[in-house]
């Protein structure tokens, strides 16, 4: 439904609300909203097409930083918020913002039902492993141990893997970005958004107030190459500065990571985003199981299935199709029908 | 065959098992009368287990049909006759009748064991304790096996075929023709070729005995002389489903339902179901919570957003109404009341939800409620409660109940065209001036008269907004935490619901005569309290009648109207909740009248009432 108005080249700008950023400085959320806005010129979408609904938490102030359609609605909603405006409007591009606590915790049966209807939505997930906006408890994706204000004795609950969370709820696209590298998160987004369907993205995303430092085992420059594995369709998964490491099949089918040398880059696992079946990809997200090990990075799964809402919209349209506009008046005298004079 | 004898009503309740097909028999009689002209009013009645162990007292489900040759209002208070497949039929239902009344019986059914099941020590057909009754013993089973033995029916197949047998016997006595259940069961059964034969031998073979046995003579109920125009037999759920449509269509906008299943809301969501040639998208969502915020998406982009439920659910829903409310869209919630509270009476009727629907949200969270009094009246407060909604951009929770959402009545069907054009249009143009002489969009600049603000969706150039939950700034919709503007925007979400009241229908009554007395009402206790009513002016008194469909704001002639009376008295299937409103809101010294069993007043208990408050 875009307009006849003539096409004008947008920029980031065009994608930048009025309203001040009210973030913490030094936050990872702002370089994410920077990523965002930078992308959305690139994707040929309007500002006047595009909704960011988000629900509550320090991520879920995204929309309000964006010339875009926006709401902020409430803790945990924003998948079901969002869903409602993606079925209603086959036109629009649909942004769903939050963090690990509003997604994994209050809205985890909203976030797991949308991704498998596949609704067609891009839901990104900050993750910081911590409750910021209520000033420090630990969340469903805090370590085990974790100290806190709500925790002095450490927690004793046992995290999600949000992206093993994913697979498991039949995600068709799953992916996982970090907050340091906006060339990443942009090329992440972009195919979050080019997916058909709901694409799922983690961004791991630093809570300098907080949890300053939950990814630095993983994250610090000078460890990334040795930490982070990239995972690149029809490469063979490989990292290190000199891909001296890799991921290999070992004799149970499951991925493990090796020395290239050791198995010789041939017998490396050949990363396949399509494969139909998600058991290696919910395989590869068990590789790391907090930010202290080499962790997979990029495009876990991308698979076609038919969104939901699209689907919805069909059976609308077959219905009207086949048994023509409804007409209201032989709606009411449907059925036994009898005059009394 | 006796000479046929002319009743001016008669109220039949079939009782059985919850696996005997009590309810559909009592819709196909149902359907049968209204299409013969009869005025009517049902009441089913069944347990909120799909199949209690059969043959027990906790898996009695019954349906009583009041059939008449005059206006009617109430499905009776008790039965004149009741059909008992089982002793359990039998014995939780016989409380219920005047002496005098006629009970037909499967006779097959009253074996040792079948006695035993219902806690009869003694054989209720042999002890004597049913002698004010005329009993007519009918051995429904083995007939019904062998009428259907020649098909090759199974003995077991056969003898689920039974209640067609009790259908065809009352359709004898009460001179009903069959031939539009055997279409029915043709019709229905069209692909289970033994079900439907057997069903039809039922049937037949009940009309047969009736006319052979010469047990009975048969009754007749003419025609009822009901207003002209067009009629259809509807139940409340399916009126409110198709006011939804007709709003829909005469907003010119797409229908969004997202409702979660729960009894007894969920025929809303089955009959929208099969209405997508009408622009009706329908959602199962995985939860409560998620109908409602998928609803409000909808809403944000543009349909005409419903969500349907019941008590827990409402309860559920509170936060996301909350939202509604905050973001100032159009949405309407249907609540079915329930027997509360927690799970409490699935499938019986209440209407205590009404201070949930006040009151149920955290902070000052007013908005509009509309009740729907009768079956057929589900249909315009729907279409009422989408009105109100979508002109002022606000939730509206629409109340009915069980009673109504199940129950039955003919419709006087409206005529479409004449239906009001509900239209609003979306905002398309900046609307605010920057002290710089630069255009903008304000999303909560108010319309001075209704304080609506703009619908902008998403998709219109040069409208970007945002909204959400947290406070915002009166005009512009930015976040502000400004004590002033709380308070500005508190007093004036309240003051918009307030002014609704300058826009409805004045309060309904019927004040015949001159009374101290006015019974006022809102929800399904129309129907009782109209019953009583009309009792008490038989008895040459006079009381006049009110009843409310819109509980908040109340009518703006309602305090003018209850000043002149020295009792008003209030009738409600809860303990006092208008009471409470009615008191608070208007310094009256109301009379709370309450029953919380689970079913409708009766109209001899009602009429029991007023009489002792005209007596005060």
């Amino acid at each position: 439904m875009s307009t006849a108005a003539t096409p004008v080249e947008l920029t980031r700008k065009d994608f930048e609300s009025d309203q001040e950023v009210r973030w913490c400085p030094g936050c990872g959320d702002y370089g994410i909203l920077a990523s965002i806005q930078f992308l959305l010129p690139e994707l040929g979408v309007e500002p006047h097409n595009t909704v960011f609904i988000s629900g509550i938490g320090c991520a879920a102030r995204l929309p309000y930083y964006m010339n875009t359609y926006g709401m902020h609605g409430i803790h945990g909603r924003a998948p079901a918020l969002a869903t409602g405006v993606a079925m209603a409007r086959p036109d629009l591009s649909v942004w769903v913002i939050g963090g690990d606590g509003d997604m994994l915790s209050i809205g985890g049966n909203h976030l797991i039902h949308a991704l498998r209807r596949n609704v067609n939505l891009n839901i990104l997930m900050f993750n910081n492993q911590i409750y910021g906006l209520t000033k420090g408890q630990y969340s469903p994706t805090s370590e085990v141990g974790k100290v806190t204000k709500s925790t002095p004795f450490g927690s004793v609950d046992h995290p999600f893997n949000p992206i093993s969370v994913a697979i498991g709820a039949e995600a068709s696209f799953v992916a996982r970005t970090h907050d340091m590298d906006r060339k990443h998160m942009m090329e992440t987004f972009r195919r979050a958004h080019a997916h058909q369907g709901s694409s799922f993205v983690e961004v791991f995303q630093n809570c300098n107030v907080f949890n300053d430092g939950a990814y630095d085992p993983i994250l610090k420059r000078d460890v990334r190459a040795d930490m982070l594995i990239p995972l690149t369709h029809g490469e063979p998964i490989r990292f290190g500065a000199d891909g001296q490491h890799g991921v290999a099949i070992n004799e149970f089918g499951e991925p493990y990571v090796c020395e290239t040398t050791e198995v010789g880059v041939a017998n490396l696992l050949i990363h396949d985003e399509h494969r139909p079946d998600p058991t290696l990809a919910f395989a590869l997200s068990r590789l790391a199981s907090s930010p202290h090990m080499p962790t997979p990075i990029g495009v876990f799964r991308d698979v076609e299935r038919p969104a939901y809402d699209a689907e919805v919209r069909a059976q609308v349209s077959h219905s009207i199709e086949r048994s023509g506009a409804g007409d209201l008046n032989s709606l009411i005298h449907s059925g036994l029908v009898w005059t009394v004079d | 065959m006796g000479a046929t004898t002319t009743l001016d009503r008669v109220v039949i309740r079939f009782a059985g098992d919850s696996g005997d097909g009590m309810q559909l028999v009592g819709d196909r009689f149902t359907e049968l009368s209204a299409a013969f002209g009869n005025d009517l009013a049902t009441l089913p009645n069944y347990p909120a287990e799909i199949r209690a162990p059969a043959g027990t007292l906790n898996g009695v489900s019954s349906f009583q049909v009041h059939i008449s040759d005059h206006d009617i209002v109430t499905p009776g208070d008790g039965p004149n006759v009741l059909v008992a497949m089982n002793p359990a039929a039998l014995m939780a239902n016989v409380a219920d009748l005047n002496p005098g009344s006629t009970i037909i019986v499967n006779s097959d059914a009253f074996s040792e064991r079948d006695l035993e099941k219902a806690h009869c020590t003694t054989n209720p057909l042999e002890d004597g304790s049913l002698d004010a009754f005329t009993v007519y013993q009918v051995p429904m089973t083995s007939i019904t096996v062998e009428a259907t033995k020649p098909l090759g029916v199974k003995t077991r197949d056969a003898e689920r075929s039974k209640n067609f047998f009790a259908l065809g016997l009352i359709c004898w006595m009460y001179t009903r023709p069959v031939a539009p259940v055997l279409e029915w069961v043709e019709k229905r059964f069209a692909n289970k070729e033994l079900v439907r034969e057997a069903n039809l031998a039922a049937l037949k073979a009940g009309r047969n005995f009736g006319e052979t046995a010469e047990l009975f003579s048969p009754y007749e109920v003419k025609p009822a002389s009901l207003p002209s125009g067009t009629y259809r037999n509807v139940i409340g759920n399916t009126a409110t489903a198709l006011g939804l449509v007709a709003a829909a269509h005469k907003a010119g906008l797409p229908l969004l339902y997202a409702s979660y299943p729960i009894t007894p809301a969920s025929d809303i969501l089955h009959e929208l179901s099969k209405l997508k040639h009408f622009n009706v998208t329908t959602m199962q969502a995985e939860d409560e919570i998620a109908a409602a915020a998928i609803a409000i998406g909808g809403a944000f982009a543009g349909s005409l957003a419903i969500t349907g439920t019941s008590g827990p659910g409402l309860d559920l829903k509170s936060e996301a109404i909350g939202l509604a409310l905050s973001l100032e869209l159009p949405l309407v919630i249907v609540d079915v009341q329930r027997g509360g509270p927690s799970t409490g009476l699935p499938t019986k009727t209440e209407q205590a939800d009404l201070l949930l629907a006040m009151y149920g949200r955290h902070g000052e969270s007013p908005l509009p409620i509309v009740a729907a009094r009768s079956p057929s009246n589900c249909f315009d407060a729907a279409f009422e409660a989408c009105r109100i909604a979508l002109k002022y951009r606000t939730p509206v929770i629409l109340l009915t109940d069980g009673y109504l959402a199940n129950g039955a009545e003919p419709w006087l069907l409206p005529d479409p065209e004449a239906l009001a054009d509900i239209a609003v249009p979306f905002a398309t143009e900046l609307n605010h001036t920057r002290p710089d002489g630069s255009q903008e969009y304000w999303p909560y600049l108010r319309d001075p008269e209704t304080l609506a603000r703009p619908w902008a969706v998403p998709g219109t150039p040069g409208l970007q907004h945002r909204i959400g939950g947290i406070e915002k700034q009166d005009g512009s919709g930015n976040i502000s935490y400004q004590p002033a503007n709380h308070e500005k925007m508190v007093r004036l979400r309240q003051e918009k619901v307030d002014r609704i009241a300058n826009d409805t229908e004045r309060v309904w009554t019927d004040c015949e005569g001159s009374s101290t007395t006015l019974v006022l009402g809102w929800g399904s206790t129309w129907a009782a309290i109209t019953a009583g009513v009309r009792r008490i002016r038989i008895r040459g008194l006079e009381v006049h009648q009110a009843h409310l469909t819109h509980l908040n704001p109340f009518p703006a002639d309602l305090g003018e109207l209850l000043k002149q009376y020295e009792h008003v008295l209030i009738p409600e299937m809860n303990l006092g909740q208008l009471s409470k409103l009615i008191r608070a809101e208007y310094l009256v010294d109301a009379i709370s009248f309450t029953q919380v069993n689970g079913l409708p007043f009766k109209a001899a208990d009602m009429e029991q009432r007023i009489m002792e408050v005209l007596n005060s």
